[in-house]
């Protein structure tokens, strides 16, 4: 972050004694509801709330920004308690579900927005956010109106005025839940890159496995106001601990390398998927894609076939879920009948395999 | 709408006119008579006084009228009265209107009530109201004019507070309402990004309903320009002073018929002006 920045923001906020950082614990009680949740993370962190409608994690988020105020609990960024400071006092930002550009500002104006509050002046503030635009590729969109602007710009416009005002705690609500699904892949991985690129901490909600377990290093999976799991997304993934979870992370993924419908995966293997695509991808594909083999299938070709060895059963409603290690690690959903035949148990070794057309492969 | 399947239709009109107009209520298909008649009589009583107005009007006298210093007078008092009252309601009504969209306080729904309370009342108690409040024996008239020298009846003052009195509800009531259509989450935006409330609503909450404002403005000013009753009872009836254009007409009419006529002309003319700066808001048909 090599942006010009005035000295003041940094002096309403110092850093005293304390961990860097976010730790909370966000109680809010409303009318029939609790959300009970705590959260922690290091600068850099990326952490996603994920859960189903009306598990509570607009409300955190809303907690988190100040724009909800804590019934119990506390909030420490950086070792500074905020959970009395006002939201335009929070080194805070956020980029709204549906980004909630100002109409009337020009994107330039929009970003330069958080700055000019924050003290800088006019000249200043529109230099910063000019910069801002230019890092997010818009340059040449700095005098559009927000309506002008497709979903993908209006996102990186959002984005650039939340980081304007060099928050220590980013906020994403549903990041890409207003854009459609072709310019869904490319905005997420762009997204992903600014969130690396952040060295602050960062935090989104939504209710999309995917896109957790793409932009964040860390999940919590909030259900009924509290936290059920908490973990990687591979660690999730593998170990659901609610039917809601296995439902929800129901899926394989990996990152690796591209060249035409093959994929290097980090993990070690090549795996061949429909898409054509060069460089750093995602590759995801559902358990029940996966199907498991005894002895080497003799007919199969070699292609996209694994040898594993069982780590792990559990049965989750009529279906049991194979925790596979080896070659690639796995997880794949059978019936009960089918482990049954095939003598699964753990340390058991098998064959896996998927299908090309079963795979998704897009760009990291 | 083509005449095939009537044949009564095809029958009847020989001239292309009257066809036409056949088709064209044929469009409406049945309007029942008990509907249409009073619909129609309803039309002539609000549009046959008005042409009556436009037909009476000394046309060939009009600009000696309008040039006339009384009228001149009149019409100057009223436009710069009502401007006036306009400028108090939006710097006292929209913080108001504000007040009752955004925030929470007991009694809200009371005070809403009564702010709506002069839309209704007859005017003339309202200048009586006012009398009694800002009278020179009014319950703070008295101190106004003990304390400060202040003495607001029958001064232009007056007139410009009747007509505030009368328009602002108008304004906060229709600001008010843009306010609640507005969505309250750009400010909760701008206070993410820094904002004081006051600053969110100056830099994002004025700019977005300033349609809305505009509207209000506009209503309160057209219903301040027309204020008579609150105006003749708090101010009185002095050329110059504090006789508006409504007033004038009035007293006009008694002696004068032809600069009645040519005032109320110059009255009518503003408020179709209105109308039509208005008419994207106020006369969609949805």
């Amino acid at each position: 972050m090599t942006n010009p920045h005035h000295t003041t923001a940094d002096d309403t906020h110092p850093h005293p004694q304390g961990p860097p950082g976010l730790d909370a614990h966000l109680v809010v009680d409303r009318s029939g509801f609790r959300l009970d949740v705590t959260l922690t993370a290091a600068p850099g962190d990326v952490v996603a709330l994920l859960g189903p409608n009306g598990a509570g994690k607009t409300t955190a988020l809303r907690a988190l920004a100040g724009l909800t105020p804590l019934t119990e609990g506390h909030l420490r960024l950086d070792g500074t308690a905020l959970e009395d400071t006002p939201p335009e006092s929070r080194p805070v930002g956020v980029v709204f579900q549906d980004y909630l550009l100002f109409p009337h500002l020009s994107a330039l104006d929009n970003v330069a927005f958080g700055p000019r509050c924050r003290g800088a002046g006019k000249a200043e503030a529109r230099t910063q956010a000019a910069a801002w635009l230019e890092r997010m590729g818009l340059s040449g969109h700095a005098g559009v109106k927000p309506r002008r602007l497709s979903g993908g710009q209006a996102q990186r416009v959002a984005l650039a005025r939340a980081l304007a005002t060099r928050p220590r705690l980013l906020l994403l609500d549903e990041p890409l839940a207003a854009l459609d699904a072709r310019t869904r892949l490319e905005v997420r991985a762009q997204l992903r890159r600014h969130l690396a690129e952040f060295e602050a901490v960062s935090v989104l909600v939504t209710h999309d496995p995917l896109d957790a377990m793409v932009l964040a290093d860390r999940l919590v999976v909030v259900e009924h106001g509290r936290v059920v799991q908490e973990g990687t997304p591979a660690d999730i993934a593998r170990h659901p601990r609610t039917d809601y979870i296995a439902r929800l992370v129901g899926l394989n993924l990996y990152r690796g390398q591209a060249a035409g419908h093959a994929v290097r995966l980090d993990a070690g293997p090549v795996i061949t998927t429909t898409e054509e695509l060069s460089g750093p991808v995602f590759v995801a594909f559902p358990p029940s894609a996966v199907t498991l083999f005894r002895d080497r299938p003799s007919g199969a070709s070699a292609r996209n076939l694994w040898r594993c060895e069982v780590a792990g059963l559990e049965t989750q409603g009529d279906q049991i879920r194979a925790d596979l290690t080896g070659e690639l690690p796995l997880a794949a959903d059978l019936t009960t009948v089918a482990a049954a035949e095939l003598d699964l148990h753990p340390g058991a070794s098998v064959w896996a395999t998927v299908k090309a057309t079963q795979t998704h492969a897009y760009p990291a | 709408m083509t005449s095939l399947d009537k044949p009564g239709v095809v029958a009847g009109p020989r001239s292309g006119r009257p066809r036409r107009r056949r088709v064209g209520a044929g469009g409406r298909r049945g309007v029942p008579l008990p509907l249409l008649l009073p619909a129609l009589v309803a039309l002539a009583f609000l549009l046959l006084p008005l042409l009556a107005l436009l037909v009476r009007a000394p046309w060939h006298s009009l600009p000696d009228q309008l040039t006339s210093t009384e009228v001149w007078q009149a019409l100057q008092l009223s436009l710069v009265t009502a401007t006036a009252a306009t400028a108090v309601s939006l710097v006292l009504g929209v913080p108001l209107a504000w007040l009752l969209a955004r925030t929470e306080f007991p009694g809200r729904r009371l005070v809403r009530a009564l702010v709506t309370l002069p839309l209704v009342l007859p005017p003339v108690v309202g200048g009586v109201a006012l009398l009694l409040a800002l009278g020179r024996n009014g319950v703070i008239g008295q101190w106004l004019d003990s304390w400060f020298g202040i003495t607001l009846p029958f001064t232009t003052t007056g007139v410009v507070i009747a007509e505030a009195f009368v328009a602002m509800p108008f304004l906060v009531i229709s600001v008010e309402g843009t306010l609640r259509a507005a969505d309250p989450r750009y400010e909760e935006a701008a206070t993410t990004l820094g904002a004081s409330r006051f600053t969110a609503f100056r830099r994002v909450t004025l700019p977005l309903i300033a349609p809305g404002i505009a509207a209000g403005a506009v209503l309160a000013w057209a219903r301040a320009l027309g204020e008579f009753g609150a105006t003749i009872t708090f101010a009185g009836n002095f050329p110059g002073r504090t006789q508006t254009m409504p007033l004038a007409v009035y007293l006009a009419l008694q002696n004068d018929p032809e600069a009645a006529i040519a005032l109320s002309l110059v009255l009518l003319a503003v408020s179709i002006a209105v109308l039509a700066g208005l008419r994207d808001r106020w006369m969609t048909t949805s």
